[in-house]
């Protein structure tokens, strides 16, 4: 029987692999994806307890899912922008690496 | 009120062509574990890449992976919005910039075993506190409860949510997203010399 816990297991595996690569990787490119699958794994977390909290007329509670469908709008939104930046970024300075940009550093 | 006598309408219309007892949507534990290792290995999979476009195509598998878990969860509509958004959209705008800066695998650098290792510790810290707090969570060892039938019209829930509880939330999404367009038009502008 699956239960509400594996789920909310393979949500924190996939948050912990989002994490550590927004931490290891230099490309900014898959820093961004990291930063979508970290979403995703809030995502995956929020449809589980919204099937778990079942009210009375038997239906899951879908104010979790209009989170996620908000939370989706705006990682959309989010990654259009980030994209805009990285292409920027690479007309002014010709890299996508992290470690390349250097100015705010102390 | 009106709208809710019309979901009881709907529910006592459904509830003809379906099992009149408590339905058991779950799926099998062995798909939900072949659908949890595939999210779970091709999301590592975009991480461990060196290549930019093989990390683009891993997530799309990984996030159809959790789009089939989403699935198992009742929840099609979520599901159907992952596979549009994800695969559809953002995975083509993530291969259109590599591609637009033609982005090659990156060549390996000195990898500075300190910082690796600290980035690695901090993850696994926190996915082990994430997992005792699970484990705590006296609640998460209980199967789903069923639902009251087998078809869920969750779209049509979704949508009067969205058009009455949250029709505020909805419109500052629209504003957003019309911001995020001007945005990105203005960012990638080339500027004159």
């Amino acid at each position: 029987m699956i239960t509400l816990g594996d789920y909310l297991v393979v949500s924190a595996i996939l948050f912990t692999i989002g994490f550590a690569g927004v931490m290891l990787r230099r490309n900014l490119i898959i820093i961004l994806m990291s930063l979508e699958l970290m979403l995703n794994a809030a995502n995956l977390s929020l449809v589980a307890f919204s099937r778990f909290r079942v009210g009375p007329g038997g239906l899951p509670d879908y104010n979790a899912q209009v989170l996620v469908f908000f939370v989706i709008t705006v990682a959309a939104a989010e990654v259009a922008v980030g994209l805009a930046l990285l292409v920027a970024l690479y007309r002014a300075r010709q890299t996508t690496d992290v470690h390349d940009i250097t100015s705010l550093k102390f | 009120m009106t709208s809710y006598h019309r979901s009881k309408d709907r529910a006592i219309s459904i509830s003809h062509h379906s099992s009149p007892l408590t339905h058991h949507s779950e799926m099998s534990p062995f798909l939900f574990w072949i659908f949890a290792v595939l999210t779970v290995i091709f999301g590592a999979a975009v991480v461990l890449n060196r290549n930019p476009v093989a990390s683009a195509l891993s997530l799309v598998v990984s996030f159809l992976g959790l789009s089939a878990l989403f699935m198992s969860l009742d929840a099609f509509f979520v599901g159907i919005i992952q596979v549009l958004v994800y695969a559809g959209a953002v995975m083509v705008l993530f291969l259109f910039i590599i591609m637009l800066l033609d982005i090659r695998a990156e060549e390996r650098r000195r990898i500075n075993w300190l910082a690796a290792g600290g980035g690695i510790g901090v993850a696994v810290i926190l996915l082990v506190q994430i997992c005792v707090v699970i484990g705590h969570f006296k609640v998460a060892r209980q199967p789903f409860p069923s639902l009251a039938r087998s078809t869920t019209d969750d779209v049509w829930n979704i949508g009067r949510l969205l058009f009455t509880n949250y029709n505020l939330p909805f419109q500052i999404i629209g504003v957003l997203v019309l911001v995020a367009t001007i945005g990105v038009v203005i960012l990638s502008r080339r500027e004159p010399r």
